[in-house]
């Protein structure tokens, strides 16, 4: 299906580990940590590609190293060893994880927008909802507050704010508006990758399918890449185009969502499977 | 002069180290150099980084004014003069044309100042970011990468929240391109004062052990989105009571009988001699 | 009239000092500096440490001289400090050495040159005692001196820390000599993270008050430490210069009284324990002090959420003469930076008008 295309991000041996492992590691991992040296590897050799215009669902339990691996290539932290690299930085020559601190942040500014599960990591809850998502307009070079207004008019009503409360504070709004907020964020300089990590976690299924109907509009409208973690299989059933499933920092089995979810070949994806339905 | 001890205070090789800081601020300018604040007999937080800038430049030739909020007269300006006149012998003045070191407090004064002269601001917070960031470790990684980001997200909060860039004083300044600073405690009536200037501007903070300048003729902007100008306190319509100035920044005071507002010069030298002039 | 007003500071300023003088002058009493020096010792102790300057006369005068102000005193030592050249260096102090009038443990009952209690209020009833200004104080100093007569004299031999044991047993970690030259933070802006030289010499100056707050916070929760005093000694320590020409040579300057504490907190070593040292020395005999700098520097070393586990908001807002300057300051006249203020508030208002 992709086979032709440049992917926009393509991840290779990704590892974090905590602790200076040993020449065993590998033999003894006991879930994710090793019983000689007591290192714990929480992103194990981990590689794939993300294709333009995919979105690909990452899921697994708490613990299997979905948020390491987000947070790594939001430069949250550095991974141990392994290369990042995008279609959109250097022709995909250069390992983002090596890139200048400016660099980095023209990254995380024009070319990556992430969610944060918790939306005290993505927003400043003291600053109107309007500031949130202007800081990514004005990192991203802009000095002009006509075109910023006008912008984040523009994104927030894509997800559905009332431009009358774009002056409130996100620590006013509910934990479905702050996601929106998130989300409007990530998406004020077109970015070409929009991380999603957890991003209906502990909100109501009404709240969620609201926040699950507009990831889709937004997949629709921009042809944007999107790499959605997530612990809940409904989630990755109803968005994702390709699945990875992780369990104890390590790709256990990855496909097709439809071909994973109606023919799991892995014993933990199967017990996945069958507890959803 | 008090004899007792060394002419200006301080020992001659704190006033070298002093003015070595000073040399590497003048070459770069609005970055903000540490150094070995030394304690003073004024208050810290009342002005010793500025004193002690003017401690280790005085020298038996110079003329030193010395302002507070514009007036010769304030009691912080009397008595870092009379503390200076203890350990030097050099002559004071009240004329801003005829002083050669000039130290303030919270003002530029309004005559324009001339390439001989040397203006000596107090600063309490040097760092311009601390209102965005209080770690200093954070901030020097700020100056340092040039993720100015944040102090432009403030200057746009404040218009989504009052469609007003509302910073009063301590507004930041773009020097040369390069290193946002703090102007100090001046009105944003005396930012534009600091572009291009014919003068050397020192910025002492001796609590905060920083020194910074702006050299002669140094472009210093004051931060503004391109279509919101940046405004000045305005005082249209207002007159000073007593030398009719329209054009100077002004006190509001209060009759203490009847209550009734009126405005003089915050430049208690300039408003005289706009006086002088206009009684010849 | 104003306090500054538009002209007037000169003549106010002098009014103001004669004012002060009048307060000053009190009684026809007068309080000697020999009787401050010695009647006041701790008061003179304390003003010592947060100056960091030694010398008790200096301190007795300075705090005559501001009606026992403590800040006011430790801002004139600190501003006289400014006047003198600094030649010397003083070698390292190693205060196995010390001559000890007091060591405690409270950790061991049994200590290798045992405990000496010396002089503490700690086991004094804390009741007012109305009867000592009766008191003729060369009767009582006499009464004092045929009390000591009677007593037998006992050497007290120096002896090493109660930690050099620990350490022997492995409990506490060695490091190796570091003959690293301290920063020096009288001449050199801090800079984070910080040296542990950097960080001793700032809680060693810092403010009594503030370094005991902080230390209070951390011990009641908002920190991780909960210490046993290992060790408080209290006595001499002899300082030496080395010989300006000769190296090896060294000349005694005289000796200092200090108050050393090292505090012992267990702390995670994998998956055993052990024992970590935070380390506190002060000026005289300032006890509370010296505990209070070892807890914070144990916190600084752990890090952590908490105001006393974070270095930058420790050792930035501890100095006295830095604290109660920029308080003070907020009394001078901000007349200009208020109008500004002013102008803003009502442009903001202008519209909804």
């Amino acid at each position: 299906m992709y086979l032709n295309e440049i992917p926009e991000l393509t991840i290779k041996n990704l590892t974090v580990r905590y602790g200076d492992g040993c020449p065993d590691c590998q033999n003894n991992l006991e879930k994710n940590r090793c019983t000689v040296c007591e290192t714990i590897w929480a992103a194990n050799d981990i590689s794939f590609d993300v294709y333009p215009g995919e979105v690909l669902g990452i899921v697994g339990e708490s613990g299997s190293g979905k948020s390491t691996l987000m947070r790594s290539l939001y430069f949250d932290f550095f991974p141990t060893f392994g290369t990042a690299t995008l279609k959109n930085f250097k022709d995909g020559e250069a390992n983002i994880w090596d890139a200048s601190v400016a660099e980095q942040r023209m990254i995380k500014n024009t070319i990556m927008g992430m969610v944060y599960q918790n939306p005290i990591l993505g927003l400043r809850m003291d600053y109107s909802a309007a500031s949130n998502i202007a800081e990514k307009i004005i990192a991203a070079g802009s000095r002009n507050a006509f075109q910023m207004n006008a912008r984040v008019t523009e994104l927030l009503e894509a997800v559905e704010i009332p431009t009358s409360r774009m002056s409130e504070p996100p620590k006013n709004f509910s934990g479905g508006m702050q996601q929106r907020v998130q989300i409007s964020k990530a998406l004020a300089n077109n970015p070409a990758i929009l991380l999603l990590d957890e991003v209906t976690t502990g909100l109501d299924l009404s709240v969620q399918a609201r926040v699950l109907d507009l990831i889709r509009k937004i997949k629709a409208k921009h042809g944007i890449s999107i790499l959605l973690v997530s612990h809940d299989l409904a989630v990755i059933r109803m968005l994702a185009d390709r699945t990875i499933v992780m369990l104890d920092g390590k790709i256990v089995e990855s496909g097709l969502t439809d071909q994973i979810l109606e023919d799991p070949q892995h014993a933990y994806t199967q017990q996945l499977v069958h507890s959803l339905i | 002069m008090n004899n007792n001890y060394n002419y200006a205070f301080l020992d001659e090789g704190s006033k070298r180290e002093i003015r070595r800081s000073v040399l590497k601020a003048v070459a770069i300018p609005g970055y903000q150099v540490p150094f070995g604040s030394r304690e003073l007999p004024i208050g810290r937080g009342w002005g010793t980084g500025g004193l002690q800038l003017t401690l280790s430049l005085i020298g038996p030739d110079d003329i030193l004014k010395v302002i507070d909020q514009g007036s010769d007269e304030s009691v912080n300006a009397v008595n870092i003069k009379k503390f200076v006149g203890l350990c030097t012998d050099i002559k004071t003045t009240k004329n801003t044309r005829e002083a050669t070191i000039i130290q303030t407090r919270h003002r530029i004064p309004e005559v324009p100042l001339r390439s001989n002269q040397i203006l000596i601001f107090q600063v309490p917070i040097p760092e311009p970011l601390r209102v965005v960031e209080p770690r200093e470790e954070i901030t020097k990684k700020m100056h340092a990468e040039k993720d100015y980001s944040p102090i432009w997200l403030q200057l746009y909060e404040s218009l989504v929240k009052y469609k007003k860039v509302t910073i009063p004083t301590e507004y930041p300044c773009m020097v040369e391109g390069r290193y946002v600073m703090n102007p100090s405690p001046i009105p944003k009536f005396d930012n534009p004062k600091l572009n291009k200037a014919d003068c050397l501007y020192l910025f002492g903070a001796g609590r905060e052990k920083k020194i910074y300048a702006i050299p002669p003729y140094t472009e210093v902007i004051s931060l503004a989105f391109d279509d919101v100008p940046f405004e000045r306190e305005s005082f249209a319509g207002k007159i000073c009571c007593l030398c009719g100035s329209k054009n100077t920044y002004l006190d509001e005071m209060f009759d203490a009988q009847t209550g009734e507002k009126f405005y003089q010069c915050s430049d208690t030298s300039y408003c005289q001699e706009v006086r002088q002039n206009v009684s010849k | 009239m104003a306090y500054v007003a538009v002209s007037g500071g000169e003549e106010a300023i002098e009014e103001s000092i004669k004012l002060l003088d009048y307060y000053k002058s009190g009684t026809v009493k007068d309080i000697e500096i020999e009787a401050i020096e010695n009647k006041l010792s701790l008061l003179v102790d304390r003003v010592m440490s947060e100056a960091g300057l030694y010398s008790k006369t200096y301190a007795a005068l300075a705090l005559k001289q501001c009606e026992g102000s403590i800040e006011e005193a430790v801002f004139l030592l600190r501003a006289y400090r400014s006047t003198l050249v600094r030649n010397y260096y003083t070698n390292t102090v190693n205060t196995d050495d010390m001559r000890v009038v007091r060591r405690i443990s409270a950790a061991f009952k049994d200590i290798v040159g045992g405990q000496i209690l010396g002089a503490s209020y700690d086991y004094t009833h804390r009741l007012i005692n109305f009867d000592i200004d009766k008191q003729d104080p060369k009767e009582l100093q006499k009464e004092v001196e045929e009390k000591l007569a009677s007593q037998k004299l006992e050497e007290i031999l120096p002896c090493p820390r109660v930690s050099s044991e620990l350490k022997k047993e492995g409990l506490i970690d060695s490091f190796p000599q570091n003959d690293e030259s301290p920063h020096d933070v009288t001449v050199n802006m801090l800079e984070f993270p910080a040296g542990r030289s950097a960080r001793l010499q700032t809680l060693s100056r810092a403010d009594t008050g503030f370094i005991s707050g902080l230390a209070y916070s951390s011990l009641r929760g908002f920190g991780q430490v909960h210490p046993t005093v290992g060790e408080l000694r209290q006595g001499y320590v002899e300082l030496y210069v080395s010989h300006p020409l000769n190296e090896d040579e060294s000349i005694y300057i005289g000796e200092i009284m200090i108050t050393e504490v090292e505090c012992f907190n267990t702390t995670d070593d994998k998956d055993q324990l052990k024992l970590a040292v935070g380390y506190g020395a002060v000026f005289g005999r300032n006890e509370t002090k010296a505990i209070a700098m070892s807890v914070i520097d144990r916190e600084l070393e752990n890090g952590g959420p908490y105001p006393s586990q974070n270095e930058e908001f420790v050792l930035t807002h501890g100095d006295s003469l830095e604290m109660n300057g920029f308080i003070s300051h907020l009394k001078l006249p901000h007349y200009v930076t208020f109008q500004s203020k002013l102008d803003s508030v009502r442009k903001t208002r202008e519209g909804n008008q």
